[in-house]
């Protein structure tokens, strides 16, 4: 059985001009010691749809779902409360900037025991064995003296080190991590990565990566979701993906970067912008930037189907032999 | 070919308060970087955050007064003991790496081209507004967007028009502080290319600070590897990355997330992160990070050598 399954999540946001549809219908499935990156440019919802999971969202959001289970749990028929205690538990989140989600007032230690207090509990001389159990397992020198450093005195791997445990600490089985690696060096986002899989397999937990990064996604997951404009438009195994794209727009994204094009000459580009709130296109939200577009495209919208070479929102995907 | 720019032994150092009782401490941000940079020729500073890119960024562009060393711009040697004049700051000019936060929100874009113009030009009214019109086009944006202001406008636009404001005055010379690290895939492959096509018309010289070897390697035609406010290795791009020679340049391009599925790659590991300012390692700054070192790493600075067309600051190399 699969430890999160979501059908039809989408969220809108009250503007001054009505709704704003930032996640429209996403679908998923995270099976137990899966990792399932979400990739998409800035605005295309990913992070919204996570915050929306983890019922972090303001009030003022309009949520809808079909279906929303995690771990056998329906997450629809629980109240506001109850979902609240799943969260740090049985679904954990890292967010992106490390330095500025932990508090500067409280030591690192404090608040990972914070997590510990909640998800766990015990005596206080057992917690603090736990804490420094957490970071001495996410790779913290020594933890004794980290146990009483502020944020503050520690480096951006290092907080995100303490995030992560931090994120352990109420033993997880979903682990979602925003962008964990965008605010950090190369040399330390391959640090924390490498620490995210080893941790992941350890505890046979299921993490769902959030990025924009390609060449991350290529080199740790195994299912790939990209989105466009708050839509999901192309999902399938990461091997496939990077090899055999379908879908016009992840074909376009791949090989605008410079590791995938040819060495000489101009880099292939996406003509146009991101659909905003007040030009969302009639058909198909890729439709105006498309090079492969024909007219049943602006009249008509895709839906996210299953199709012989994975799950694609278009028309006419494109074949195998079409590509480079 | 003529040569644009040239640094030697290019350093900054600040003092740091240390509290109260204690004496400052100096920080050695830019320590003692030499190179030459030819018209219309592309040199990548890469590095960690850290290593000194953009206070060399500033110090390139006269925002600041090195601390020693000398700076040739377009074969004059520049005098930091007087205010470098007007024609000289024009021959040089940045586009920063932020253009969300680069650009006056109070300012129409007409405003912000106009102004270099008006301070460094007798332009009349008209040929500056001409000037503008001209230059907006050039970077792919409509003449009419002139009036408005920048929030208006995408990322990937903010960002076409700061590179239209480095050009207003016709440098020879734009220092690119990571010009494309705030923006998206799709948007990024169009400034790219624009600064590709900018860089064939009229000849301009690039210094482009990025920490993306994948863009790297597309632009350059040096490059240049910092680490800790030092050279490590100066190679032209196809010698670099072909036969990295310094441990922390093979590290560094090791680490790097490749987006290919299938293919693997050997991982150098780096233990540990970039040391602390205040308290610099002894001999190679590299060296508590490095799989090679040796007793002459925390002895001895290894200062840059020649070695098969790289010129490389390291005591073991060549190895790995």
């Amino acid at each position: 059985m699969s430890l999160l399954s979501v059908r039809n999540l989408s969220v809108a946001f009250p503007t001054q001009n009505g709704w704003f549809q930032a996640v429209e219908g996403i679908n998923l499935t995270v099976n137990p010691n899966e990792i399932l990156a979400i990739v998409g440019e800035s605005g295309s919802g990913k992070s919204v749809a996570m915050l929306a999971l983890m019922n972090l969202l303001p009030p003022q959001a309009r949520i809808t779902c079909d279906e929303l289970v995690l771990d056998g749990k329906n997450l629809l028929q629980l109240t506001a409360t109850e979902r609240r205690r799943l969260n740090g538990g049985t679904v954990a989140m890292i967010f992106q900037e490390p330095m500025t989600s932990l508090n500067p007032c409280f030591t690192v230690g404090y608040q990972i025991d914070e997590a510990v207090k909640t998800h766990v509990g015990g005596g206080r001389k057992e917690r603090k064995e736990q804490v420094l159990s957490l970071l001495e397992s996410v790779g913290i020198p020594d933890p004794a003296r980290r146990y009483d450093a502020y944020p503050h005195q520690m480096s951006g791997g290092m907080s995100q080190r303490a995030m992560i445990a931090m994120a352990l600490a109420g033993q997880p089985k979903l682990l979602i991590a925003d962008e964990p690696t965008t605010a950090l060096d190369v040399t330390v986002q391959a640090q924390i990565l490498e620490l995210l899989l080893k941790l992941q397999q350890q505890f046979q937990m299921g993490l769902i990566l959030i990025t924009h990064d390609m060449g991350v996604v290529a080199e740790t997951a195994q299912q790939v979701v990209v989105q466009y404009a708050g839509q999901q438009v192309e999902k399938n195994s990461a091997y496939e993906l990077f090899n055999h794209p379908h879908h016009p727009y992840t074909a376009a994204l791949l090989s605008a970067l410079p590791e995938r094009a040819l060495p000489t000459g101009l880099l292939p580009t996406i003509p146009g912008l991101v659909p905003g709130q007040h030009n969302r296109p009639q058909g198909c939200l890729f439709a105006p930037r498309c090079a492969y577009q024909q007219a049943r495209c602006q009249t008509e919208v895709p839906a996210l189907a299953q199709q012989q070479q994975g799950w694609i929102r278009c028309f006419y995907p494109l074949e195998t032999e079409t590509m480079l | 070919m003529s040569e644009v720019l040239r640094a030697e032994q290019l350093c900054r150092y600040y003092s740091v308060p240390q509290g109260f009782t204690k004496p400052k401490a100096v920080v050695r941000a830019l320590n003692g970087v030499s190179f030459n940079l030819q018209a219309g020729q592309t040199l990548a500073i890469v590095g960690e955050s850290g290593c000194g890119k953009s206070t060399l960024a500033r110090a390139l562009t006269l925002i600041e007064t090195p601390s020693a060393g000398e700076l040739w711009i377009d074969g004059k040697p520049i005098d930091f003991t007087h205010k470098p004049s007007a024609e000289l700051r024009r021959t040089i000019q940045i586009v920063f790496q932020n253009p969300y936060g680069s650009l006056n929100p109070r300012q129409t874009i007409q405003q912000m081209l106009d102004e270099p113009l008006l301070l460094n030009t007798t332009m009349s009214k008209s040929e500056r507004r001409q000037a503008v019109a001209t230059m907006l086009e050039r970077v792919g944006l409509r003449p009419e967007y002139a009036e408005r202001y920048p929030h208006m406008f995408s990322g990937g636009q903010r960002q076409r028009i700061a590179i239209a404001r480095a050009l207003m005055l016709k440098p020879q010379i734009v220092v690119l502080d990571e010009p494309v690290s705030a923006l998206d895939l799709s948007v990024r492959a169009q400034i790219l290319n624009l600064l590709t096509e900018l860089q064939q018309e009229l000849g301009l010289a690039y210094v482009f600070i990025s920490h993306d070897l994948s863009v790297v390697e597309r632009i350059a035609d040096q490059v240049l590897v910092m680490y800790f406010g030092r050279v490590v290795e100066y190679a032209p791009k196809t010698t670099i990355f072909a036969r990295p020679q310094h441990p922390y340049t093979q590290a560094l391009f090791s680490a790097t997330p490749q987006a290919r599925v299938g293919e693997k790659r050997e991982r150098i590991h780096l233990q540990g992160e970039p040391p602390s300012p205040l308290k610099p390692p002894s001999g190679c700054a590299f060296n508590p990070r490095c799989r090679f070192t040796q007793t002459i790493c925390k002895d001895e600075l290894p200062e840059l050598r020649n070695l098969e067309g790289s010129q490389v600051a390291c005591h073991l190399a060549p190895i790995g």
